[in-house]
């Protein structure tokens, strides 16, 4: 079982779309810790990624990966568009060469983009950021591939931790980004990097759910 | 919401159409990557000044480009930082052999893009050292933190620090000016009400009509703590008083008092604060040798102020009093 090429571009898309569609809600939770901007600053960033996005003739999976890195450190900003580039990028050395992968190139994969992210924002888990979705999604996947789960299964039990690590920040007191600015104010808020941290692996999860 | 805008998408970029249309003497607009740089950049072995930061604080950074402070500035979206490769180009554009300062507010997305523009402009064989400002007292610091915000000492930094570069220090020299600063400055500010980012329409937090928030950025975000409106002079003892604590400022220390508008706030208000400022700052020995009042570093039309207080000397008297020629600040030209 293997996610390929062709199922890497339709991710991509969805996520743009899903991304499109909830632009108001995630910089509406960025209005109540944030400065109200990472809806928008991700709608830009996958917006340009459309039109940038390679048609998968002449190129593998990492440099799918790549271009869409590059695209989001120069057309996002913020802490958010260096974070993704990393996420892309990261993800993208990781996988290069390959026209398809499995749950374990996943996992690996998806180890690289966290790793990238806390060195470039130094961030541990419990600092109510995107790193709070991550590290259990990473964990997730590799206690799946250990276990010899399916692909599919995989993938779900991933977006799932997500989605635990995204709820469970938000008691949290910000200790990182924008929101740390509130101090005690920022507990009772979800992270809104989290929750499209959450979304992107959802999407994969749901994208590659029948990948064969 | 009411606003004078077209469509929220092109904000920024019908910003800087009128910007060029306005100042062709003192700057050009570069688009994709958006930068504004000095009209006679690159000047031939001098230090070049390059800042940049979201957009909404007008006229910070895109109004002090010009003689005597900023070489060029890198515009975000709005209260967004820019990206990378404004930042390199910009870098590219106004180095003059001398070497290139980034001052950077200090600020996660700042930091990241700038750290990242550095680098590339490095490999590209340019001298670039960089400054972070961060002067919030609002904030508190602490390693495990984001650290303090940079707020308003960045104006009085890119003043001074650019009339140092103009005086033909040395990137070192000049560098280090700026972290003198940086240690020297302090700010706080306030908010009477929200501010609307364009694209957002409604106002970034609700704040109900009799009450204020302390303790404010630039960007909208609510401050630390909420309470009732409260006149405007105990409302400076709430901003000054941190100011000259943390620091400590003491008795005999000259400094420059700077009232800012967030953008909303008229200056007859900033007038009161400044009077009620000056009493408490010569009750305690403290003597104000220049002042700046006016909407230096605001946050689109939010009302309210911030006080930023500097510690001065005989060098940083000279560079404050020396020309300037920019949109934003102008004299001795
Ligand atoms: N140091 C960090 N490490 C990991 N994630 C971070 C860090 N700082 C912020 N984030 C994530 O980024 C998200 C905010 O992204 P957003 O696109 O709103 O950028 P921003 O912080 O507003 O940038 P800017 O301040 O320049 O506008 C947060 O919700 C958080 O998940
Ligand atoms: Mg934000």
């Amino acid at each position: 079982m293997a996610v390929t090429k062709k199922d890497v571009l339709e991710w991509i898309k969805a996520f743009a779309q899903v991304i499109a569609e909830n632009k108001e809600y995630l910089t509406e939770l960025d209005a109540q810790i944030g400065d109200a901007d990472h809806g928008a600053n991700m709608d830009r960033g996958f917006r340009a990624v459309l039109e940038k996005l390679p048609n998968g003739e002449d190129v593998d999976i990492g440099k799918i990966m790549k271009t869409v890195g590059m695209t989001l450190l120069s057309k996002v900003g913020g802490a958010g568009g260096p974070l993704y580039s990393t996420i892309f990028m990261q993800a993208g050395m990781s996988i290069d060469g390959k026209d398809y992968f499995d749950l374990a190139d996943w996992a690996k994969a998806l180890e690289a983009a966290t790793a990238g992210v806390v060195r470039l924002g130094k961030a541990s888990p419990g600092d109510k950021t995107m790193v709070d979705a991550l590290t259990p999604a990473v964990q997730a996947l590799k206690d799946a591939t250990e276990q010899g789960l399916s692909l599919g299964e995989g993938l779900k039990k991933s977006a799932e931790a997500a989605e635990e690590g995204m709820i469970a920040t938000i008691p949290l007191v910000a200790r990182k980004g924008r929101a740390s600015y509130l101090g005690e104010r920022s507990a009772g808020h979800q992270d809104p990097g989290a929750t499209s941290t959450f979304m992107l692996l959802d999407t994969a999860a749901k994208v590659w759910a029948n990948c064969s | 919401m009411k606003k004078l805008i077209n469509n929220p998408e092109n904000v920024v970029l019908e910003e800087l159409k009128g910007i060029e249309l306005a100042h062709p003497d003192l700057v050009k607009v570069h688009y994709d990557p958006d930068f504004i740089v000095r009209a006679d950049a690159p000047v031939k072995g001098k230090v070049a000044l390059v800042s940049g930061g979201g957009s909404g604080h007008e006229p910070m950074h895109g109004g002090f480009v010009g003689m005597g402070m900023l070489d060029a500035a890198c515009p975000g979206a709005v209260f967004t930082s820019p990206t990378p490769d404004q930042m390199l180009e910009a870098t590219k554009a106004v180095d003059g052999g001398a070497g290139v300062l980034h001052i950077v507010k200090n600020y996660t997305g700042d930091v990241m893009n700038f750290e990242m523009a550095a680098d590339l402009a490095k490999a590209e064989g340019i001298d670039v050292e960089a400054v972070v400002v961060d002067d919030d007292v609002a904030v508190k610091d602490s390693t495990w933190t984001a650290g303090r915000r940079g707020v308003g000492l960045t104006v009085l930094m890119e003043k001074l620090v650019g009339a140092a570069a103009e005086e033909g220090r040395s990137l070192k020299e000049v560098a280090d000016l700026a972290r003198k600063i940086n240690g020297q400055g302090r700010s706080m500010g306030m908010a009477l009400t929200s501010c609307v980012v364009p694209h957002v329409g409604k106002p970034t937090f609700d704040l109900p009509e009799d009450e204020m928030e302390i303790g404010i950025g630039i960007h909208g975000e609510p401050g630390r703590t909420r309470m009732k409106v409260e006149p405007a002079d105990a409302v400076t003892e709430m901003l000054l008083n941190p100011v000259i604590e943390d620091l400590p400022f003491e008795s005999g220390d000259e400094v420059l008092l700077f009232v800012n508008s967030m953008g909303g706030t008229p200056l007859i208000e900033l007038y009161i604060v400044y009077r009620k400022a000056v009493e408490m700052l010569e009750a305690k020995g403290i003597k104000v040798v220049r002042n700046l009042i006016g909407p230096y570093i605001t946050s689109l039309e939010m009302a309210g102020a911030s006080i930023t207080m500097l510690k001065m000397d005989d060098d940083l008297i000279k560079l404050w009093d020396a020309p300037v020629k920019t949109a934003g600040m102008r004299w001795g030209v």
